[in-house]
């Protein structure tokens, strides 16, 4: 068994909380190795070197992988992602990107969303938007495993393994980079904060969407959406929780003005405790909520933000 | 330009999976089956750009059992202009994994020749989120995921991707497998007449063995069981006693 997890590093910067999950995941089977590759990875590589069971570093800087398109790992790393039996990655855009890409190549199959690893070949996963949970056992010689890190905890930086650059021929002439619209933004991350606070339509518009973030901002915590509020433009895309959004597991989920949804549910269900506040006493996300108030938001929130 | 379009049937999104008794699956028999929401986005984006005159031909491609034929007819009735059923099991619950189906995919490809084959992201029952990302391996081709906005120039197309941090906007050189996201539009309903006419589109109906597709399964099923079920809570009086639950509950 020769195990490597696929760092994620968007234009040089590390995501330090997939990927540390991702090597959480990995290191339940062994040590691993780590690739890094990224237009600049000293920052990333040192931070990936400390975490514990990480044997080696492999570090390939070139302005091609800045971007994360999918054609420059599968044209060029192909033949150093194929001397290992497992290769691992998040199941984060990066990685369901990338990850199947490589296992067209390979001909293996990806095994997405891995919720629990079992055994060095058999894993479960959510299906249907997390109503079933599959066990499935793989025959590839070589084991794609994308990571469903809100399923699993960082590791420590205890480590201090060894950073070695690699060298390969790299190319893509398939795919060029034309520009980001990234949100940069002071709160937690979405998928890694301890609190969330989602809006979903019930908010009524992007101008109200302010009660959310002023709920969250006085919880320290991330802000969430549900597709509907997204798709009506109360809500940038990245904050949509759910089966085609982020999936999110962090102690505490506010969700206001969200019936509850399956496809909703699908992402936010791990949460270890639920609130829910809506005016419907009907609504679904109350049979998930472990607390809920039949309230309407615009009365409640303000209420609730000015008393904590 | 010719698009191909493949098209899954699968559970009604609106419909709760429940798992088989036996463990092997979700229970498929006698319920609501529909495309697959992802891939009615895709074709409507391939009807989109027909429409708009930047290209000739719409082809639906569906894998799976005979009734997928359905599936195959609703999408000739939105705009397709004709269609490929590839019967590759006689059991429902039997799901062709994402590897083979562009397997089936790419010798399908190489026999039509289309220029962009447009795909749903994921498929809303094995959630895999990998036919695109194979065939287009398979292929050798331009790769563009998660597609919320298209544009499609002489020899490239253009498309923002929904990524987890915003948006990324790249170019891909044609010929594209490009995956499709919820929010790229609104797919349209079939209008009756549209309905009948479909009727009379072509369906062409052939083998994986014609196409020297071999059915493989990477990954056996050992079991499929229920989620852990959440416990409905408890419904507060007031907004003190939620400020309360809220308190305990950050940072705990
Ligand atoms: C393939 C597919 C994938 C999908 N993926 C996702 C996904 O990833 N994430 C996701 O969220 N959805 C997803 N959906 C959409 C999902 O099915 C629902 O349509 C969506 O979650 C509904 O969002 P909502 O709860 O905000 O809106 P609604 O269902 O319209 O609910 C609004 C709620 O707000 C309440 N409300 C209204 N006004 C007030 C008020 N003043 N005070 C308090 N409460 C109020 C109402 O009672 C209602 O319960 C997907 C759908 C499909 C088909």
């Amino acid at each position: 068994m020769k195990i490597l997890v696929l760092a994620e590093i968007n234009d040089g910067e590390l995501a330090e909380d997939q990927t540390s999950k991702t090597v959480s995941a990995a290191t339940s089977l062994g040590k691993v190795d780590v690739l890094c590759a990224s237009n600049s990875c000293t920052d990333a590589s040192k931070k990936i070197a400390s975490m514990e069971n990480v044997e080696k570093v492999f570090v390939i800087e070139d302005d091609i992988f800045s971007q994360s398109l999918a054609e420059s790992y599968s044209e060029t790393l192909i033949d150093t992602v194929s001397s290992y039996s497992h290769v691992f990655a998040p199941s984060s855009s990066f990685g369901k990107n990338i990850l199947p890409r490589i296992g067209g190549v390979l001909d293996a199959m990806v095994i997405s969303d891995v919720s629990k690893i079992i055994s060095s070949d058999t894993f479960e996963r959510p299906i249907y938007a997390g109503n079933a949970i599959q066990t499935v056992q793989s025959i590839d010689k070589v084991k794609l495993v994308s990571v469903r890190t809100s399923n699993f905890d960082s590791v420590p930086l205890t480590g201090s393994a060894d950073i070695e650059k690699i060298e390969c021929a790299t190319n893509n002439t398939y795919t060029t980079f034309v520009e980001n619209k990234i949100q940069t933004s002071d709160r937690p991350e979405l998928t890694s904060a301890k609190v969330v606070v989602s809006g979903g339509r019930g908010v009524g518009s992007k101008e109200n969407f302010e009660i959310i973030e002023g709920l969250a901002d006085k919880l320290g915590a991330a802000v969430g959406a549900s597709r509907a509020a997204v798709d009506s433009g109360f809500a940038p895309n990245d904050w949509q929780v759910g089966q085609t959004g982020k999936v999110v597991a962090p102690d505490l989920y506010v969700a206001v003005g969200i019936s509850g949804a399956i496809q909703h549910l699908a992402g936010m269900k791990d949460s270890k405790v639920i609130v829910a506040i809506n005016k419907d006493e009907e609504a679904p996300i109350f049979q998930v909520a472990d607390f809920g108030l039949v309230d309407d938001l615009f009365k409640a929130v303000p209420e609730i933000e000015k008393k904590i | 330009m010719k698009i191909l379009v493949p098209v899954k049937r699968v559970l009604d999104y609106n419909v709760k999976a429940r798992v088989k008794a036996d463990g092997t699956g979700v229970d498929l028999a006698n319920v609501k089956m529909s495309m697959n929401p992802f891939d009615e986005i895709a074709l409507e984006e391939a009807i989109r750009i027909k429409e708009n005159g930047k290209a000739e031909e719409i082809i639906a491609v569906s894998i799976g059992v005979q009734q997928n034929q359905e599936t195959l007819r609703t999408a000739l009735a939105m705009g397709a202009d004709r269609a490929i059923l590839v019967v590759a099991t006689d059991d429902v619950h039997n799901d062709i994994e994402p590897l083979t189906v562009a397997n089936i995919l790419a010798a399908i490809t190489i026999k039509e020749g289309p220029d962009l084959i447009l795909c749903g992201k994921q498929a809303i029952d094995n959630d895999f989120n990998a036919t695109a990302q194979m065939l287009s391996a398979k292929l050798k081709w331009s790769q563009a995921t998660f597609a919320s906005e298209i544009d499609v120039e002489k020899d490239k197309i253009r498309v923002t991707r929904e990524v987890d941090g915003g948006l990324q906007t790249i170019d891909a050189k044609i010929p594209a497998v490009v995956s499709v996201d919820l929010r790229l539009n609104e797919p349209r309903y079939a209008s009756l007449p549209n309905i009948m006419k479909a009727k009379r589109k072509p369906l062409e109906e052939i083998s994986p063995a014609d196409l020297g597709v071999e059915i493989s399964q990477r990954l056996k099923v050992i079991k499929t069981k229920e989620p852990d079920s959440r416990e409905a809570g408890l419904i507060l009086e007031n907004i003190d006693q939620l400020v309360e639950k809220i308190q305990e509950n950050v940072g705990g």
